[in-house]
């Protein structure tokens, strides 16, 4: 018990680390691939907050149900995702992001 | 300091170092495989924060799943020429080189901040098998997935319908 609060203070870091590294991903990267990957990163930030707030409360049982959804709602997305890229490689022949701006309608 | 703080710290900078890796790293296949390792590391933090059930899942849905998607999609699309490989890694050299320098830099100053953690933990746990809980109490829950599920799967349907 005396060991939860560091626990807590070294996953939240962790955690924040990881929150930065995905929005470092996504901010700096024109590969759409990448952009995806960078999006995945942020999920696993988010499932490890989920895990760490269910562990200290004591709630380990609903914080799992939460985070089973969420690893659900991100397959989901990163498929449709995936899927919108190969469209876009279809059309453009490139995943470079910056061809895209010039989409009109 | 006990084996098991030890242990955290060890598991805590690996999964910072993978998922920097995962995102500095030239090549999109050796990237899905950092996020992979990533995912890896990740359940085993889960095992270790008593959630063995979403660890179970993390590790088939975001290791596995989620991987042979990425890689499908990166066979799906034309491999880089080495000139054009070699041209991309200086250019990621120059994007990239400050991610490291924040990650240090914020873990280092999160580290210092002068927080006092005050754990007076809520009532204690109403429930503590989750199967009960997604079966019983969050049903709305599997609604709300089989709904997504559904229109993930209709979507990707629509995308390939030529």
């Amino acid at each position: 018990m005396t060991e939860m609060p560091q626990v807590f203070w070294l996953f939240s870091i962790v955690a924040t680390l990881l929150l930065i590294t995905g929005f470092y991903c996504l901010i700096v990267t024109y590969n759409l691939v990448r952009a995806l990957i960078g999006l995945e990163i942020l999920t696993k930030s988010v499932t490890l907050f989920i895990i760490l707030a269910g562990y200290i409360t004591g709630r380990t049982a609903l914080a799992q149900a939460l985070a089973i959804t969420l690893i659900i709602i991100e397959v989901v997305v990163i498929a449709v995702a995936v899927g919108i890229v190969l469209c876009v490689y279809k059309n453009i022949k490139s995943i470079d992001g910056r061809l895209l701006r010039n989409i009109k309608g | 300091m006990t084996i098991n703080i030890i242990l955290n710290i060890i598991l805590g900078v690996t999964l910072v170092l993978a998922a920097a890796w995962t995102v500095m790293t030239a090549r999109l296949l050796r990237s899905v495989i950092g996020l992979a390792i990533t995912s890896v590391i990740l359940t085993i933090i889960m095992f270790r924060l008593n959630s063995p059930l979403a660890a179970v899942f993390e590790l088939s849905v975001c290791a596995g799943l989620i991987s042979a998607i990425f890689i499908s999609c990166i066979s799906l699309t034309q491999r880089l020429t080495d000139e054009q490989a070699a041209e991309k890694q200086k250019e990621r050299f120059s994007k990239f080189w400050l991610l490291p320098v924040i990650l240090v830099l914020a873990g280092v100053a999160l580290y210092q901040l002068p927080i006092t953690l005050d754990f007076h933990l809520p009532a204690a746990p109403t429930e503590t098998d989750v199967r009960n809980i997604i079966w019983n109490l969050r049903h709305l829950d599997l609604v709300g997935q089989i709904v997504i599920l559904l229109a993930g799967a209709f979507g990707v349907v629509a995308l390939f319908k030529d």
